[in-house]
């Protein structure tokens, strides 16, 4: 969903699952691209939106990750979180897009809904440093524990900021 | 003479962790197949609590990808899943052709359907060949390996790698396919089903094999959809999710294949599901050779996407300057300001790609969902209550591989 999209189609949703949402959290912004029914939910109504979905049979929690619009024509938020969902049995699919900004990216944690969403969660906390509320064990997950930054972030180097060179050196004898 | 534990402090003074044994499982051990660490809590030789690890291999594969353009990030997605490096490429530039709005030729999508089903045969017996050799069958693995060798050999005549393959492209492959790869595929679909029944009776009834995995590792179906499991690990506990049917991509709603599942959720039914699917796919290959459209492989000149051939470049005018454009950054593709996300099924489960396009050659951003992720999240769930011996049958049966795990 490009957020740089200034019309926002107001227009009488198709998808039934989308009607529900709007009735539960108002009026929001949708859009379909390649078939893709996508649909942007404000922070705090995020976990709201996003049960009221699973129990309309979104069991399958695909993925959670973000987007960091630092340095993207026209956006209006910094980082958008990507929630894919998929119904194992009617096979739709719906993306859900929840944006937040500096200083204190925070969501709630979906844990509670879906096991699925601990470790993408902590992947995205690792990568971006978004917070998610709620979550049992928010701890990094693939870059080492004492590292500092957020390197999928857009501000943060391809090469890295030489955290690589200062990395202790550990010899046989003082091992 | 032996004193008991008891006699010594009143259970009620002993701290439950107490007894508790800490072992370290990784990250470098033969069973680990791949660069992964677990943390095991174990009470005698039961495991009580598993910590998994990951982390080792990280590279920065999303970030990569974000700096090289659409057909550069093919040969990183080779380095993912390196076990199946094909359905790799054709799940990134299928990925790539959702967002381009690219409509492939049908000799283009029935060679990526041979391409992607044939890496998942090599997947499956690197996956089951792996299970049987940690849970003791030598010979089972050599006959895997064996196979895989021969599909390596099909992959180095199509396109001249045998391991990081790199062959697909935005809009089309790198080579056609040749005649000389049809008879090798012919006679690989001869001679494979006999090795399946050898491996076959090699292990679904012995006694070993069984005692090891049936019963080991049970995932219920609801566990399983709720915990993100795809692919056979998801199939083997009765979700009968496969995006080949539910979804059809590239040439497969053309074709005739079951789809693959047992009700067991164990290590056993997993390793079932893997050997049944090799069938199915055999099945896929045939079809999809019998009925290999001829006339172009890749797209036109007029969209723009697909480099032409060199016969065009030298002889025509458009070939000329469309090779041109296409060597030239800013003047190849028409990237939209928009995003979308488009998966496979990849021997390991659902592989997808959310990629934003933001007008540059380049992904804005290139988000790979990686099934291993969540089957290795699925791992303490899994063990708990188990030995230390089905630690590594369980950890065999979800297919880790490291690379795509961490990317």
């Amino acid at each position: 969903m490009n957020p740089s999209s200034d019309a926002p189609s107001d227009s009488v949703p198709t998808c039934p699952h989308l009607a529900a949402v709007q009735q539960a959290c108002g009026p929001l912004e949708s859009s379909v691209f390649r078939g893709q029914q996508r649909v942007v939910v404000p922070a705090e109504q995020s976990f709201a939106a996003l049960s009221l979905l699973k129990d309309r049979g979104f069991d399958l929690l695909v993925d959670v990750s973000c987007v960091d619009y630092l340095e993207y024509r026209g956006a209006k938020h910094r980082y958008g979180l990507v929630y894919l969902l998929a119904n194992t049995s009617s096979n739709d699919r719906l993306t859900v897009r929840v944006f937040v900004d500096d200083p204190e990216p925070t969501v709630a944690s979906v844990v509670p809904l879906w096991e699925a969403a601990n470790w993408l969660e902590r992947e995205v906390w690792d990568l971006f440093g978004i917070r998610f509320t709620g979550h049992p064990d928010l701890r990094r997950l693939v870059m080492p524990e004492e590292f500092t930054a957020h390197p999928l972030r857009k501000d943060y180097p391809l090469q890295g900021r030489g955290e690589r060179h200062n990395f202790p050196v550990i010899t046989r004898d003082h091992s | 003479m032996s004193i008991a534990p008891a006699e010594f402090e009143a259970p009620s003074e002993r701290r439950s962790e107490d007894y508790l044994w800490t072992l370290n499982f990784g990250p470098q051990h033969p069973a680990t197949h791949t660069t992964l660490r677990l943390v095991l809590k174990l009470e005698g030789e039961r495991v009580v609590d598993a910590m998994p690890e990951m982390g080792y291999l990280h590279s920065g594969f999303e970030k990569i990808g974000e700096h090289l353009t659409f057909n550069q990030y093919v040969t990183v997605t080779d380095r993912m899943n390196y076990i199946s490096p094909m359905a790799n490429n054709v799940a990134w530039h299928h990925a790539v052709e959702k967002l381009l709005g690219i409509e492939l030729t049908p000799r283009c999508s029935y060679i990526r359907t041979i391409i992607a089903e044939l890496a998942r045969i090599s997947d499956h017996l690197l996956c089951n060949g792996a299970v049987g050799l940690d849970t003791g069958a030598f010979t089972f693995f050599l006959y895997a390996f064996y196979q895989r060798e021969v599909i390596y050999d099909i992959f180095e005549t199509l396109c001249g790698a045998r391991f990081t393959n790199s062959y697909t492209r935005v809009g089309g492959v790198s080579q056609d396919i040749t005649p000389l790869v049809i008879e090798k595929i012919r006679s690989f679909l001869k001679t494979f089903p006999k090795t399946l029944d050898d491996m076959e009776r090699l292990l679904n009834r012995n006694r070993i094999f069984v005692d090891r995995t049936k019963g080991v590792g049970l995932l219920t179906k609801a566990e399983a959809i709720n915990r993100g499991a795809t692919g056979p690990v998801a199939r083997a506990s009765g979700v009968t999710r496969d995006l080949r049917r539910d979804e059809p991509y590239l040439a497969y709603a053309d074709l005739d294949f079951h789809v693959c599942c047992a009700a067991a959720g164990d290590c056993y039914a997993r390793y079932l599901v893997r050997m049944q699917e090799m069938r199915e796919s055999l099945k896929i290959v045939a079809q999809a050779l019998e009925n290999l459209p001829a006339g172009p492989v890749n797209v036109g000149i007029d969209q723009r996407t697909a480099l032409p051939n060199k016969k065009q470049v030298y002889s025509t005018i458009e070939g000329t300057i469309s090779h041109f454009e296409l060597s030239m950054s800013n003047r190849g593709f028409e990237v939209p300001c928009e995003e979308s996300y488009a998966a496979i099924e990849a021997p390991n489960g659902e592989l997808g790609f959310y990629i934003v396009g933001d007008g540059e050659d380049a992904a804005y951003r290139a988000r790979c969902r990686p099934p291993s992720v969540l089957h290795f999240a699925l791992f303490p769930h899994l063990i708990r209550g188990h030995t230390l011996s089905d630690v590594v049958a369980v950890l065999g049966s979800l297919n880790i591989i490291a690379a795509e795990l961490d990317r």
